[in-house]
């Protein structure tokens, strides 16, 4: 320690705050109103979610409605599981500095594979998941091992990969559509999780399950907030925390009680939502999550705080090789067969939905909530224009305006802060 | 007659004064040194001379050459004669440096570049700052002090009148800034006025005419070096408003045995394998004691540092490495740092911080171990961690969940510290831990260094400014290329005695 004598330097150095400390601390303003401040601080974060609601306020008004009727709800996540499916792993791909451009032709290619087993092969669907979801990690950890271990820019490996998996499919399927597939495995797609109450007009399991759903996500975050409390840490304001919460829980069984009222709530949402909660766990609370961040954020970095950034890099691509094996079999069992065309074009899709949800194409900053999200503005937008009558040539113009504008107003956010 | 004069210059930004009243006055082909801790508010001060915050986003006044200008872009500024040079230099790697001298300023006709034109003033201009490389040399091939002298030719092609440098020398070793500073007194024989911006106040002392001091954002007090004699403590005293009796901790190291040791060590370079970077290196560490490692830059300290440190530098490396006399394995870095050796790097931003990712998630980032159980951060336990540190460390932050990229220099330091202290290590090796941050927070990193040592463990410095290794280390190496080439307690040791060995050790 040093000497008695002379520690006056560094207290003295400590409370003499300079201009560059001074920014750090909140304005007068910001302490007068300490909700108004939190607010703006999180305006960001719940902006992406007001915009999915205000798009899907839009449809609802001019479509007089019928977006939120039962059954197009339950078309609407149907149409969208594949994309989100595939979100999640482009998100940890992203996040970690990449880009997966091939995984549209994946999904081609493990649906022509699940098509050649189980059609002309006649294999049980389940062996054959097994090695469509296994061909998928194999595929990714091909092309995974040359953009982490050898340094080939993402953006070349995939796009190669993108070709070869299209001609491959084509191969498999020697340019024929092949189906239709066994009906077990179509309950992938067209199935709902089984009513054993047996309700009359109202799926009741369904609904019970929605609310189930609400009431753990209160509890899960009652509990996160005890945790951050007792630790000291700043939590949110109470009337706030309570208030969006509820309204949360209020969407989900709302929800619920939509889908309840046509079949119940369809099998692939049930995968879809379990995937979803796992990857916003690994995201946002494992010691995983947290270095492919650091990774995106800065690999130098990383590498020398002890983190295996390629290992990580090649596991992003596995995990997205398994994720696009998964939606290539959803899809297929959805339009029951599997055509050379599968897959076209959904790489711009599931990155669009990324970047809309807020990732950064330099990586290091992205949530797998942000890109579920972003994966139903566009679905919404597609399906709502769909019913609109609007053409498919205006749709892909539309589309491709609010992408821009999405991340314009992301990037315009940040330069002003 | 003052060439240039900023007179009551204040600028705020959303409420927060970052400059109030302040007062510049730079005599025609002076050097006026401008002073002062970071965050003090010089940049600032220049943004604004230079037109970067434009006229009527502060107050005052700016008068150059007798008349008052309103700059309202560096366009403006530049067009008058004033031309600022900052710390990261604005160069284009893979373009000439003919091509990046007359960057945007090509001597055209009807939009066609006359290349012999540009080669040839290029040619002069270069030897007007006396480099001798070629104009068609990529800027890529020639080093960082090489680069800053293409920096100043391109300000001599625009007919410059002021020149701001910021920072010049932070990169540069003592060979490249001796020449810069002799380059600075050439222009100023030729009537060009510069304003040097420095943290060395020994370069300071060498070349400036006038030292303005700033301090919290106003003008604390200008010395005249041709009028009177300026003595370094005056000025530091200046900078941080208190009588420094001591820039460095006093200590009673109590060295007990030792703990680190390297044997032999030998690397190549990573790309041209045959190149034998460290030489057989011997090197040993004491609990309890701060080691140094003096020598110029690309002596090889920094790649030493880094092989020892998980093989994060080089290939085809030899030698051993033993804690506590038994040898360990440290060819990974996961494996160096589970048997305790952490490296602080010389260059945070680049290899020491996440920039976007804030205080607390950077600190935990070598030890997520410590914060989770079963692969699970536990948030709460984080944030007690991270916050424990910005108590300790003195981190000066609203909380821990800024962003680090907002910090200041020595603030980031400090977290990067924080995040190797939380890795618990018995061996600590600090690269250049205090370049570029401020006289307040480098004395706090060698009290925290003084500490770790009272702690009873290892601490090993590489630094290229001899004041800070003489008044620090017990014991102190002298490197040069890849080589050991002396040894001195802290007794032995002075400045002379470590240039010589350096000297003699090239000659021979």
């Amino acid at each position: 320690m040093a000497d008695p004598t002379i520690p006056a330097p560094v207290p003295g150095a400590a409370a003499a705050p300079g201009p560059s400390a001074a920014p750090a601390v909140p304005t007068a303003a910001e302490a007068a109103h300490p909700y108004a401040g939190f607010l703006k601080n999180n305006l960001r974060e719940y902006g992406m979610l007001m915009s999915l609601v205000a798009i899907m306020a839009f449809f609802q008004y001019m479509t007089d409605g019928t977006l939120l009727e039962p059954l197009n709800l339950t078309n609407l996540v149907l149409q969208n599981s594949y994309i989100v499916i595939m979100a999640l792993g482009m998100l940890l791909v992203i996040v970690a500095g990449h880009i997966d451009l091939s995984v549209g032709s994946v999904v081609g290619f493990i649906g022509a594979l699940a098509a050649v087993l189980m059609v002309h092969y006649d294999w049980h669907f389940v062996p054959a998941t097994i090695v469509c979801l296994l061909a998928g990690a194999a595929i990714g950890a091909a092309q995974g091992w040359f953009v982490a271990f050898f340094r080939i820019p993402s953006f070349i490996v995939t796009l190669a990969g993108m070709l070869v998996f299209k001609g491959l499919s084509l191969a498999l399927l020697q340019g024929q559509s092949v189906g239709p597939f066994p009906p077990t495995f179509q309950l992938l797609s067209s199935g709902f999780i089984p009513d054993w109450l047996n309700g009359e007009t109202l799926r009741t399991t369904s609904l019970l399950a929605g609310i189930v759903v609400a009431f753990a996500l209160i509890v899960a975050k009652l509990r996160e907030r005890a945790n951050q409390t007792r630790h000291g840490m700043e939590a949110e304001p109470y009337p706030f925390f309570i208030g969006k919460n509820l309204v949360f829980a209020a969407i989900i069984i709302a929800f619920s009680w939509k889908l309840a009222s046509y079949k119940g709530l369809p099998n692939v949402l049930i995968i879809m939502t379990l995937l979803m909660l796992f990857y916003d766990f690994v995201t946002t609370r494992t010691t995983t999550g947290r270095r492919i961040y650091a990774l995106g954020g800065n690999e130098k970095a990383a590498r020398l705080s002890g983190v295996k950034t390629q290992w990580l890099s090649f596991y992003t691509f596995v995990n997205m090789g398994v994720l696009a094996a998964v939606a290539g079999l959803v899809f297929a069992a959805r339009l029951n067969t599997a055509t050379p065309k599968a897959g076209t074009g959904f790489e711009l899709d599931v990155i669009a939905a990324c970047f809309i949800g807020g990732a950064s194409a330099s990586g290091g900053v992205g949530k797998v909530l942000g890109a579920v999200i972003g994966a139903f503005v566009m679905g919404v937008m597609n399906n709502g224009m769909s019913i609109l009558g609007i053409g498919i040539d205006y749709q892909q113009v539309i589309k491709g305006l609010v992408l821009l504008a999405a991340v314009f107003v992301d990037v315009y956010n940040k330069s002003k802060s | 007659m003052n060439l240039l004069e900023m007179r009551g210059i204040t600028k705020r930004f959303h409420g927060v004064t970052a400059l109030s009243d302040v007062t510049l006055a730079v005599r025609a082909g002076e050097i006026h040194a401008v002073v002062g801790e970071n965050g003090a508010g010089k940049s600032t001060l220049m943004k604004v001379l230079s037109g970067v915050f434009p006229h009527g986003e502060y107050d005052g006044a700016i008068h150059f050459e007798g008349s008052e200008r309103q700059f309202r872009g560096i366009h403006d500024s530049e067009k008058a004669g004033i031309i600022i040079i900052h710390q990261e230099l604005a160069l284009v790697p893979l373009l000439s440096i003919a091509e990046n001298i007359f960057l945007g300023n090509e001597p055209a006709r009807l939009g066609v570049i006359d290349w012999f034109a540009a080669y040839a003033k290029t040619q002069a201009l270069l030897r007007k700052v006396g480099l001798n490389e070629r104009p068609s040399t990529l800027i890529t091939d020639i080093g960082v002090g090489k680069q800053q002298l293409v920096e100043i030719a391109k300000a001599l092609s625009k007919e410059v009148k002021l020149l701001i440098l910021d920072e010049p020398t932070a990169s540069l070793n003592e060979v490249d800034s001796d020449a810069l500073l002799a380059l600075l007194l050439d222009l100023k024989a030729h009537g060009i006025a510069c304003i040097l911006i420095s943290h060395k106040l020994n370069e300071v002392a060498k070349v400036a005419d006038t030292i303005t001091v700033i301090r919290d954002g106003s003008t604390v007090r200008s010395f005249d070096c041709r009028s009177e004699t300026v003595s370094e403590d005056q000025v530091i005293q200046a900078m941080v408003g208190r009588k420094l009796e001591d820039r460095y901790p006093k200590r009673t190291p109590q060295i007990g045995e030792t703990v680190f040791e390297i044997k032999d060590w030998r690397v190549h370079h990573p790309e041209h394998a045959d190149r034998l970077m460290i030489k057989g290196v011997n090197l040993h560490a004491r609990r309890g004691e701060i080691v140094g490692i003096a020598g110029l830059m690309g002596a090889g300290r920094t790649e030493l540092a880094m092989s020892v440190f998980g093989r994060s530098y080089g290939r085809k490396i030899s030698g051993q490495v033993l804690l506590n006399g038994r040898e360990v394995d440290v060819s990974t870095i996961q494996k160096a740092v589970a048997n305790g050796i952490a490296y602080v790097t010389e260059d945070r931003k680049g290899y020491g911080l996440v920039l976007n990712e804030d205080i607390q998630r950077n600190v935990t980032l070598a030890n997520l171990g410590g914060v989770s159980s079963a692969t699970v951060i536990d948030d709460g336990r984080e944030f007690k961690v991270a916050n424990d540190y910005k108590q300790k460390l003195r981190i000066r932050c609203s909380n821990v969940f800024q962003q680090v990229v907002n910090l200041s220099g020595g603030n980031q330091q400090k977290v990067v510290l924080a995040k190797w202290l939380f890795a618990n290590p018995e061996l600590l090796i600090l690269d250049e831990p205090t370049r570029g941050i401020d006289v307040g927070a480098k004395f706090e990193i060698y009290t925290l260094m003084a500490e770790l040592a009272a702690a009873g463990k290892c601490v090993v410095m590489i630094s290229s400014e001899m004041p800070e290794l003489l008044g620090m280390c017990d014991r102190i190496y002298v490197m040069n290329e890849g080589r050991f080439v002396g040894e001195f307690t802290a007794a032995e040791a002075s400045q002379e005695k470590i240039m010589r060995s350096i000297v003699t050790a090239g000659a021979a």
